[in-house]
């Protein structure tokens, strides 16, 4: 059971929850940039959300089942066929040996995820199957590439409500360790600001545009590289805000003015280029509620996927279904 | 209000960090303290701390806030704190002294007589002073495994080229403000390239991935291109003809 990739947008990874540990190495976490969408494709699949997929940066590409094999579609919604019939996104589907899957460009968002039951059975480096495409751990997929399954046995048909996070929005952003090197009229402007995500947006950042001057911390231009974490946003030179994602480097010496909370990265990483995006700062408590809140929705998401119900018209065959089959359970813990 | 009093400064980063800081500049008993602090922190961490790791002059520490309050770690920290003089504290234990075979200058390593001028020294002069020079690791970032090294004397405190250097290979020695940076991978630089050796500070496909460790010591010895075209990895367990041994404490 595996997918053979025919054909690949250019930044399609490999990605799991990530690679924790080796921040004293320099090597940071790397992992899904919309880790919910992890979530949501273990829950169509009945499986652990530590299960790998495929990341796809804006765009797709074809793939070839060997076997039969069950997929699930989150994240940024993109045009989806199985042999040239739509299907719908946010969704779990089987694939009959042969059957050729093909996944076009982003409607919403940027990055959609390709699910397989079983979670795609990449090399474990340093103990995770995260890519990390700066620190040289695992590489683009590419055509010819064949994505094996580790072996799960969920069945499709099963569909999962998704959280609107594709278009942009508020951002709850929380103080961190630099912000007092802002003054204050300069962190109520940030507030105020309305940005649109950048043209320079990758796994590592996403630079946000605005009309009107930069932002910028007074006096200390010389700042020592200190620590950073993803969602820490940092001011370049041009003043610009830098949303760092889950590739970026593990210290800098740019100054941060806030920190994304982490249950907004995902909101933060699927915003499309232009999208329009703003920083509210909340306190810390409120930040531990709204992420509180967060984690006990991922932790029921395995019991929201439904049972993804056709419309008859749209069956071409209806009689040739055999349309009472075994009873299937999409929370199944397979492996 | 002047920045001596206000260190030790221990504050959040990011929803699940604190940082413990113990200077807003580079000096040897700041980084000597976040060494230490985190090697202490290590011994006994309290649950709910996943992960740790240090930084020119602070420690760090990323933990679950819903397991583990921020008051209640905050506050374990400054007991901690309290217990001693971080800045005059012993190194950690378990530290290691690495020699590296480096090639100064030729074109393994063409901005050896740049820097030299720059720090007014001949080029003879510079490599004595450099491949004498015993430096720490201050600490490890930028790219996975990558040290920072010092730190070197203060002739070596020369400014950046104006120019970027597109690309340095992995193995580059690089001289920076007093510090020397071994690179982990081949990367673009904007300091000079004084050195080249074959020691590799991350290799991924290996079982032990990661060479070095913050607080780790290295001299890079003066070799011969002859010499160091000889030097032979086919060794598992060899690492540019680097030799290693235990820090005695």
């Amino acid at each position: 059971m595996s997918l053979i990739v025919h054909s690949i947008g250019p930044a399609c990874t490999v990605q799991d929850q990530g690679r924790p540990g080796y921040l004293d190495q320099g090597l940071s976490r790397s992992g899904a940039a919309d880790l919910l969408a992890l979530h949501e494709g273990a829950a169509l699949l009945g499986q652990r959300p530590s299960c790998a997929a495929l990341e796809m940066a804006g765009f797709g590409g074809s793939f070839e089942a060997v076997g039969a094999v069950n997929i699930a579609l989150t994240g940024a919604p993109m045009q989806a066929s199985i042999d040239g019939a739509q299907v719908a996104w946010n969704a779990s589907h089987m694939l009959t040996n042969g059957q050729v899957l093909t996944i076009g460009a982003a409607r919403q968002g940027t990055y959609g995820y390709l699910h397989i039951a079983g979670g795609i059975d990449a090399p474990l480096m340093l103990g995770a199957r995260a890519t990390h495409l700066t620190a040289n751990i695992g590489r683009a997929v590419t055509p010819g590439d064949m994505l094996p399954a580790s072996g799960g046995k969920a069945a499709g048909g099963y569909k999962i409500a998704s959280t609107d996070r594709f278009t942009g929005g508020s951002l709850r952003v929380i103080a961190s360790a630099q912000t007092g090197l802002f003054s204050a009229a300069t962190l109520e402007r940030l507030e105020h600001t309305m940005f649109h995500r950048g043209a320079r947006a990758n796994r590592m950042g996403m630079q946000l545009d605005m009309d009107g001057p930069g932002f910028a911390a007074e006096g200390q231009l010389n700042i020592l590289s200190e620590v950073i974490t993803p969602g820490d946003i940092q001011m370049t030179g041009s003043g610009n805000p830098f949303i760092l994602l889950p590739e970026c480097q593990t210290t800098g010496g740019y100054p941060r003015i806030a920190t994304v909370i982490p249950c907004d990265l995902p909101r933060a990483a699927q915003a499309p280029g232009g999208a329009p995006l703003r920083l509210q700062f909340v306190t810390l408590e409120e930040a531990l509620a709204l992420q509180a809140a967060f984690e006990a929705e991922l932790a029921r998401l395995p019991t929201r996927p439904e049972p993804l119900v056709r419309d008859p018209h749209d069956i071409s065959d209806l009689l040739s279904y055999q349309l009472v089959s075994g009873v299937v359970s999409a929370t199944d813990q397979g492996e | 209000m002047t920045h001596a009093d206000a260190f030790p400064l221990i504050r959040p980063l990011g929803l699940d960090g604190l940082l413990v800081s113990f200077a807003d500049t580079m000096s040897e008993p700041a980084n000597r303290a976040a060494l230490a602090f985190r090697a202490a922190l290590l011994s006994d961490l309290p649950e709910g701390v996943l992960e740790t790791s240090t930084s020119l002059t602070s420690a760090y520490l990323r933990f679950d806030p819903l397991v583990l309050p921020h008051a209640a770690l905050q506050s374990w920290l400054g007991q901690l704190l309290a217990t001693q003089d971080w800045y005059a504290a012993p190194l950690p234990a378990g530290r290691r002294l690495w020699r590296v075979p480096t090639v100064y200058g030729t074109d393994l390593a063409p901005q050896l007589e740049e820097a030299a001028a720059l720090a007014g020294l001949s080029p003879q002069d510079a490599v004595e002073r450099l491949s004498a020079s015993r430096v720490r690791v201050l600490t490890i970032g930028f790219a996975p495994g990558q040290p920072y090294l010092g730190s070197l004397g203060p002739e070596f405190n020369i400014p950046r080229q104006q120019e970027l250097t597109p690309m340095v290979p992995a193995g580059a020695l690089i001289l920076a403000i007093s510090q020397f940076v071994l690179f982990s991978g081949p990367a673009p630089t904007g300091w000079r390239h004084v050195g080249q050796t074959a020691f590799r500070c991350f290799r991924p496909e290996r079982k032990h991935s990661f060479a070095l460790a913050a607080g780790d010591e290295m001299i890079f010895e003066a070799v011969s291109p002859e010499a160091f075209a000889a030097i032979d990895d086919r060794d598992a367990g060899s690492n540019g003809g680097a030799r290693v041994e235990a820090i005695r404490a």
